[in-house]
């Protein structure tokens, strides 16, 4: 990581060197070297290695700016005449384009570093001891890991880094059809016992999974959704729920709550825990996160996320947060219901290990559709009866987190996102589970 | 720059592997856009680097860089090749089952953007937006355009060289209004208008005359009542098509689903291998094409990333399933036929099976022979909502606006329309289908699946559609 630091210290050096007047510059890095390894079938599909990095470039003379993401090659004699160009046409641009009312640049922000190492296994290592827990069984999934880097540092002087060292292994067995259980083994250091721990919980999910399945009609039911289905839920929330921009501009799917009063129970609290979360403490305009910022507290709208854009069109302070202002290490308070005792307060109803596919059939309403995947169970005084066949919901975060949520799991479990979209993510989510009293099944 | 890049790339390739190639890829992208009379800031964007990928032994494995240096892409060719030793006697496919092609693409250009300054394009833009705030109860507006250039080269060890150039073209426009606790948000065909080729793009679907009607649209919504709930006929204009093609027969049709690939993520399908060939997916009346040879299309090449020949392939014929998306990889792995769908989203992913233009052929019926044949029924259009389930069979849909339908005749204007089916039997129930005037050719800019992720452009294209005794319902 120190040569990747070197070489963008240099990078960064040589573009402030070529300013001129009053030009500011601001950089955002993003890089990783991962390795990705996908089974099926407990065989490999495709197995290799990534290793990028990109470089976006901000230039500003007075209220003008504009701004361009490029690849870094790692080899000066390929980036500089490629920044070189960068730099000549972004000026072009900024001759062009409008003042903009709306630019806000980092002042006064501290220079930070985070960095976590881990110790990963070689790839050997990791595909041996995947494919020794799959011998026997149809195992699916990816395996991957490596470093992930973030940087920011601007013609000012500030500097901001970011190192993480993690793997994730996220797999299910599968039994027949869609009758499969999911799990998630992710960390900074392979542990064979931690592992195998995983392991044993989907082995005793997939037998019960072996029994008939049930064919539910569409109707209400008493449920209980685990973690991983919660995680599903708030991310619908924070799809426009908790930026100040689609608040102001009356898009938000708790648009009642902003409008009309409505409110989640009283026990739901919502955070955006950077503190607690895998992610960079800084944004990409340099702006570092505090902590912590309240969402929601006894159910009710406490602050937004603001960007520093949003900051200077509604004038308000930034509070650090990205661009599209949704939470990256979203955390819920967990609540007073027994985590291992989830069945017997559940009764009779569903037990939901993961919802899939959600989306609003009613944003203004914030209500919601989606779909059971994987280990849904029928649980009957406290017992688990069979698996369940999928159902598709369609209820409202207003029931499902207000006046139908009878409680939280008094435990929160770390979710760290296996999103691999353009480069591996860091976001998180520290979540209970939540028992419901009715949720609406429609299909 | 990508023709000097291929020249080395094929030089540094090994010959003494039984299969070895490089795949070189350079987007260069641009976003514009002017939201509420702020021009944005304007961001471009270029990604480079390559895959190398090896065969040998029994296994496979790639490198992904982004240094293009020869000691970079040295670095990735040894790269691959342990990858390829760790999944030897391990890996699902054997040998390699592709070859070594040349030939070459270019998307069809009429103007290029190129002749259209910066400034003219933020001002094209700029008036967009200002037609779109027609109300004050619009309380948020913009328009944005997206360009994006992609040239990509395949070698290979034993000669091959591909070299494809693409230009996309993705515009937008947005109006959301607002009234208490009603929003109401209308917009350019939900982003499915879109497609190769330069300026002539916007002309294709209206851009430069559509944001007054879109504004007008999204206050109309909002003083709507909301879309009824029954079982009723359901006429899908093209823009809605996009979706209910893509859902639940692109995905339920991709052969990697089929095998399995993508069941601890994009979810597997209700299809199985038997059912080609006999299966009837659809009624009579529906035909779906495999093309990417369609001109200006937002998913048409000469070639996919496994450097298979692209042509066009019936899938579904007369409603019966004929064949899969797969590619060579999926064909060798199922023995199965399928198509040139081996496609990867950047240079940083490898090849998948994916759908490119997938669409569905034009029947005989006018749009208002369409309305004419329903008694009772709506129209919606616009796709804003989707949810399918893993096996790609239970869905339901929203779409931003719908026109009720009574005795032959549109009526009026519904908001928060939606609808539920199953795909296995959804199609079946496909009771009229738009001849050619009805077509509109469009693209879905970010389909995801795949473990490492990818998010990929596809094409669909397709007449207006109509089915019988759909569950239709509104909001709240």
């Amino acid at each position: 990581m120190q040569a990747e630091r070197e070489h963008l210290d240099a990078l960064v050096g040589r573009l402030t060197g070529a300013l001129r007047g009053a030009e500011v510059l601001t950089t955002s890095y993003r890089g990783e070297a991962s390795q990705f390894v996908r089974f099926n079938g407990a065989r490999i599909r495709q197995a290799g290695s990534v290793r990028q990095g990109e470089l976006t470039v901000e230039l500003v003379d007075g209220r003008r700016h504009a701004s361009a993401a490029v690849t870094v090659a790692g080899d000066a004699s390929i980036d500089h005449p490629r920044l070189d160009r960068v730099l000549a046409d972004l000026r072009a641009q900024v001759a062009v384009v409008p003042e903009d009312p709306y630019l806000l640049l980092a002042e006064g922000q501290p220079s930070t570093e985070r960095i976590g190492r881990g110790a990963l296994p070689a790839p050997d290592d990791a595909i041996h001891a995947v494919l020794a827990a799959a011998a026997g069984r149809d195992l699916a999934g990816v395996y991957a890991a490596g470093t992930t880097t973030a940087g920011f540092a601007s013609s000012t002087g500030q500097r901001n880094w970011f190192e993480s060292a993690t793997f994730n292994l996220d797999w299910s067995f599968h039994l027949h059809a869609d009758k499969a259980v999911k799990n998630l083994y992710a960390g900074t250091v392979w542990d064979p016992a931690s592992f195998a721990r995983k392991v044993d919980w989907s082995l005793r999910q997939l037998e019960v999974l072996a029994r008939p399945p049930l064919e539910l009609r569409p109707d209400d039911y008493r449920t209980y959704l685990a973690p991983a289905a919660v995680r599903e839920l708030v991310e619908m929330l924070a799809w426009g729920g908790f930026g100040i921009r689609d608040q102001r501009t009356r898009q938000t799917p708790l648009l009642r709550m902003h409008a009309e009063g409505a409110a989640f129970a009283p026990g739901v609290r919502i955070v955006e825990d950077t503190a607690g979360g895998a992610a960079p403490d800084f944004q990409e305009q340099g702006f570092v996160k505090p902590p912590e910022v309240v969402l929601i507290d006894g159910g009710r709208p406490v602050d937004l996320l603001v960007s520093p854009r949003s900051a200077q069109e509604y004038g308000v302070p930034t509070n650090g947060a990205a661009e599209h202002e949704a939470p990256e290490s979203v955390a819920m308070a967990p609540g007073h219901i027994p985590a291992d005792g989830v069945l017997d307060a559940l009764g009779t109803g569903l037990h939901v290990g993961n919802l899939w596919y959600l989306n609003f059939s009613d944003r203004a309403a914030c209500r919601t559709t989606g779909m059971t995947r994987f280990a849904t169970f029928w649980v009957d005084g406290g017992e688990v009866v069979a698996p369940v066949n999928v159902l598709r919901f369609d209820d409202t975060a207003f029931h499902l987190l207000g006046d139908h949520l009878v409680g939280l799991t008094d435990e929160a479990e770390l979710l760290l996102d296996p999103s691999t979209y353009g480069h591996r993510s860091t976001a998180s989510a520290r979540l209970p589970g939540a028992l419901v009293e009715a949720m609406r099944f429609t299909l | 720059m990508i023709d000097d890049l291929a020249d080395r790339l094929a030089q540094l390739l090994p010959s003494d592997l039984p299969y070895c190639s490089a795949r070189a890829v350079e987007e260069r992208s641009e976003h514009l856009s002017v939201r509420q009379g702020v021009v944005e800031p304007v961001r471009t964007a270029l990604d480079a680097g390559v895959m190398v990928t090896v065969w040998d032994g029994g296994g496979s494995g790639y490198a992904a860089t982004s240094d293009l240096s020869d000691a970079g892409v040295l670095a990735a060719i040894e790269e691959a090749r342990r990858w390829a030793r760790h999944t030897a006697g391990i890996a699902v496919l054997a040998t390699p089952p592709l070859g070594h092609p040349t030939g070459s693409y270019a998307s069809p250009i009429e103007q290029d953007w190129a002749s259209i300054p910066l400034a003219d394009r933020l001002d094209l833009l700029r008036q967009q937006a200002e037609a779109l705030a027609v109300d004050g109860r619009i309380v948020d507006w913009s328009a944005w355009l997206s360009l994006v250039d992609v040239d990509s080269v395949t070698v290979t060890n034993g000669g091959g060289r591909v070299v494809q150039r693409f230009r996309h073209v993705l515009p937008g426009l947005r109006a959301t209004a607002n009234e208490g606790a009603n929003t109401q948000t209308r917009t350019f065909g939900g982003g499915a208008f879109c497609g190769q080729g330069g300026v002539e793009v916007l002309d294709r679907f209206g851009f430069a005359d559509a944001a007054a009607r879109i504004g007008a649209e999204a206050v109309e919504l909002l003083l709507s009542p909301n879309c009824p709930t029954g079982t009723m006929d359901l006429l899908l204009a093209p823009d809605q098509m996009v979706l209910q093609i893509h859902e639940s027969i692109g995905h339920p049709l991709e052969l990697d689903r089929i095998l399995g690939d993508e069941r601890n993520y994009a979810g597997t399908s209700f299809v199985t291998p038997d059912m080609f060939g006999t299966y009837r997916y659809g009624s009579e009346l529906l035909n779906v094409t495999f093309d990417p040879t369609v001109p200006g299309q937002l998913a048409s090449y000469a070639f996919d990333d496994d450097g298979t020949p692209a042509t066009r392939e019936v899938l579904i014929r007369d409603g019966i399933l004929e064949r899969p998306l797969g590619g060579t990889v999926s064909q060798a792995r199922s023995g199965v036929p399928g198509v040139a769908n081996a496609r990867a989203c950047a240079w940083n992913r490898p090849p998948i099976d994916r759908m490119a233009n997938l669409n569905v052929e034009p029947g005989t019926a006018t749009f208002d022979e369409l309305v004419a044949s329903v008694e009772r029924g709506v129209l919606m259009e616009t796709n804003n909502s989707w949810s399918i389930d893993d096996s790609r069979n239970k869905f339901q849909f929203g779409c931003e606006r719908a026109r009720l339908i009574t005795d032959g005749e549109l009526g009026r204007v519904v908001r928060n329309p939606g609808y539920r089916g199953v795909s296995a039997t959804f199609w079946r129930s496909l009771k009229g289908v738009g001849g050619p005037e009805t077509v509109t050719v469009m693209g879905t800019p970010n389909c995801g699946k795949g473990e490492p992720n990818q998010a990929i452009l596809v094409g669909h294209a397709s007449p207006a559609c109509l089915f019988a005794d759909v569950a239709v319902f509104g909001g709240e």
